[in-house]
C-alpha cells in the first residue's frame, strides 16, 4: 500500500512498515557511499563523532552528478546498497533507522535491521533523472574532498521508495521474485 | 590514404559522452516501451513507467539518465588507408572523454589506482579497444559502462564436454547471481569461445549491438531466444522486485576456441544500456 511517511524516521513507523510498502518519504536524509562508510567507520574506532547523529536517520546510498549552474543537484539515483554492508550493521546499532540503496543485502545486515526496529528501502535503480526530481536542497556536511563521495545532507519530498526488508525480517527481493517464478530453471 | 586530425576524434569522443549519457538508442528506447505492456506485475509496471519519465526528463532537463555515468569504454576502428595527424590518438581519446565529462556534468567515478582509490577527478582514462580494419574510415563507439551491473558480470573457463547446455546454466547462474543488483531489466552481453580475455571483450561488445538484432548464426540466435525466454521466467523483474521483464536482450558472439577449452563471458548491463556510435 501507498505511505506517506517523514523522516528522520519515528521508531512507531518503522515498525509499522512492511516489505512491498510503497512510500513516499519527506524530510531529511544523509547520503554516504563506500569512501565515507569507510571513513565513518574510522572516526569510530578512533572514538570520535560521526559527521551526522544516527539516531532515527536514514542514509541514501547515493553519489550524485554534479548539478548544473541554478540546479539543486544532478541524476540522485540509489547505489548498489550490498558495498554498505560490513559497515551497516554497526551503525544500525547506533541508532541508524533507516538505508535507501538497492540490491541484496548480507544475513547480518537483515539481522541488524530486525534487532533495531530498522527498514531497507529500494530507490528505483537507474532512474537518477526522476529521483532527483524529489530532492529539494542538497548540502555538503563532511569530507568534501571525497567528491561525488561525500556526505550530503538533502531535504526530500515525496521521495519514492519501496520497502524490501522490515523489522519483521521479511525480504521483498526474496518473496517477489517466487510470485512471478515461472520456471525454476535457475 | 585518408588523413584525419585527432582532433576530430577528441570533439566527437565528448559529444559521445555526453549524448549517450542523456538519451539512450532507438532500439533501446522501443524495448523498454513495450515492456510496459507486456509486463504482468502491477509493480514491475509502475516501476517500467517511472523508466519512461526517467528517460524524458533526462533529455528534456539534461540531466543523466543515470548518476552514474559509468566508466567510459571506447571502441575505435581504424581503416588502414588513415593516416592520424596532429598527436597522439590516445591523448586525443582521453581528452574527449576528459571535455565530455566537465563539460556535461557528467559525475567522475575513476579512481587512479584500483587500491590506492584516489579520484581522478576527470574520469579519465577510457578504456580502450582499438581495432584496425579495412577501408578509410574512423568509427568509433563510446559506452559509458555503470559498475552496479558491471561488478555483476563473470567468466567461466567450461570444458568443452560441458556443451551448449554448460554455457546456458552459467549465463542463468551469471543472470540469477546479478539479480536485483544489477539493475533489471537488464541487456546480457555472452562471449562464447577465444580466449579468457576475448570472451570477455566479445561480451562486452555483444551489449553494443542493437536490442532487437539478433545473431546470424541460427543455433547462436536460438540460444538468445531461449535464454532470454528462461530469464524473464525467473521472477526477478524490474528493479529486482518481482515481475516477468527481467531482461531485454541476450547478444551472444561467439569465436573459435582452443580444443581443450569453452571459455564464456557473461557481461551484464542494466536498462541503461548506453552507446553512441559514429562513423568518421
Amino acid at each position: 500500500m501507498d505511505k506517506y511517511i517523514k523522516v528522520p524516521l519515528s521508531d512507531k513507523d518503522a515498525a509499522d512498515l512492511r516489505a512491498g510498502d510503497y512510500v513516499y518519504l519527506t524530510g531529511i536524509v544523509y547520503t554516504a557511499r563506500d569512501a565515507a562508510h569507510k571513513r565513518m567507520k574510522e572516526a569510530l574506532e578512533k572514538g570520535e563523532q560521526l559527521p551526522f547523529k544516527m539516531q532515527n536517520n536514514v542514509i541514501y546510498y547515493m553519489g550524485p552528478s554534479p548539478s548544473r549552474p541554478g540546479r539543486v543537484i544532478g541524476s540522485a539515483g540509489p547505489t548498489t546498497a550490498g558495498r554498505m554492508d560490513k559497515y551497516a550493521p554497526e551503525l544500525l546499532d547506533s541508532g541508524l533507522k533507516g538505508m535507501i540503496g538497492k540490491g541484496r543485502r548480507t544475513q547480518e545486515v537483515k539481522d541488524a535491521v530486525v534487532r533495531n526496529g530498522a527498514v531497507y528501502f529500494a530507490a528505483v535503480g537507474g532512474a537518477g533523472a526522476l529521483l532527483s526530481q524529489s530532492i529539494i536542497s542538497s548540502e555538503v556536511i563532511a569530507y568534501d574532498d571525497l567528491g561525488t563521495e561525500a556526505v550530503r545532507k538533502l531535504e526530500i519530498k515525496d521521495f519514492p521508495v519501496i520497502v524490501v526488508m522490515d523489522s519483521q525480517g521479511n525480504d521483498l527481493y526474496e518473496t517477489a521474485i517466487q510470485n512471478y517464478c515461472k520456471e525454476s530453471v535457475m | 590514404m585518408r588523413t584525419l586530425n585527432v582532433s576530430e576524434i577528441t570533439k566527437n569522443i565528448k559529444e559521445m559522452c555526453i549524448e549517450a549519457n542523456h538519451f539512450l538508442s532507438d532500439d533501446m528506447k522501443c524495448v523498454l516501451r513495450k515492456a510496459v505492456e507486456t509486463e504482468e506485475a502491477p509493480l514491475g509496471r509502475q516501476i517500467l513507467r517511472q523508466l519512461q519519465q526517467n528517460m524524458e526528463i533526462a533529455g528534456e532537463e539534461m540531466i543523466p539518465i543515470c548518476q552514474d555515468t559509468g566508466m567510459a569504454v571506447v571502441f575505435i576502428e581504424i581503416g588502414q588507408d588513415v593516416h592520424l595527424e596532429g598527436g597522439s590518438l590516445e591523448d586525443a581519446i582521453h581528452e574527449g572523454v576528459r571535455q565530455g565529462y566537465a563539460e556535461g556534468f557528467l559525475r567522475k567515478s575513476v579512481v587512479k589506482d584500483p587500491l590506492l582509490r584516489e579520484n581522478t577527478d576527470d574520469n579519465t582514462p577510457a578504456v580502450i579497444h582499438y581495432e584496425i580494419v579495412t577501408g578509410d574510415q574512423v568509427t568509433i563507439t563510446v559506452a559509458p559502462k555503470g559498475f552496479g551491473s558491471e561488478n555483476m558480470s563473470r567468466v567461466f573457463m567450461l570444458k568443452p564436454a560441458d556443451g551448449i547446455e554448460g554455457v546456458k546454466a552459467a549465463v542463468l547462474t551469471a543472470v540469477k547471481d546479478a539479480g536485483p543488483n544489477a539493475c533489471p531489466p537488464m541487456v546480457v552481453g555472452v562471449g562464447i569461445g577465444g580466449t579468457f580475455e576475448k570472451c570477455a571483450l566479445m561480451a562486452k561488445k555483444a551489449l553494443t549491438r542493437p536490442v532487437d538484432e539478433r545473431s546470424s548464426i541460427p543455433y547462436v540466435r536460438d540460444m538468445e531466444q531461449e535464454l532470454l525466454k528462461k530469464i524473464n521466467a525467473s521472477g526477478i523483474g524490474p528493479a529486482g522486485l518481482g515481475g516477468t521483464t527481467t531482461a531485454l536482450a541476450v547478444n551472444i558472439n561467439v569465436y573459435p576456441t582452443h580444443i581443450a577449452g569453452l571459455p564464456v563471458a557473461v557481461n551484464i548491463c542494466c536498462h541503461v544500456n548506453r552507446h553512441a556510435v559514429r562513423v568518421l
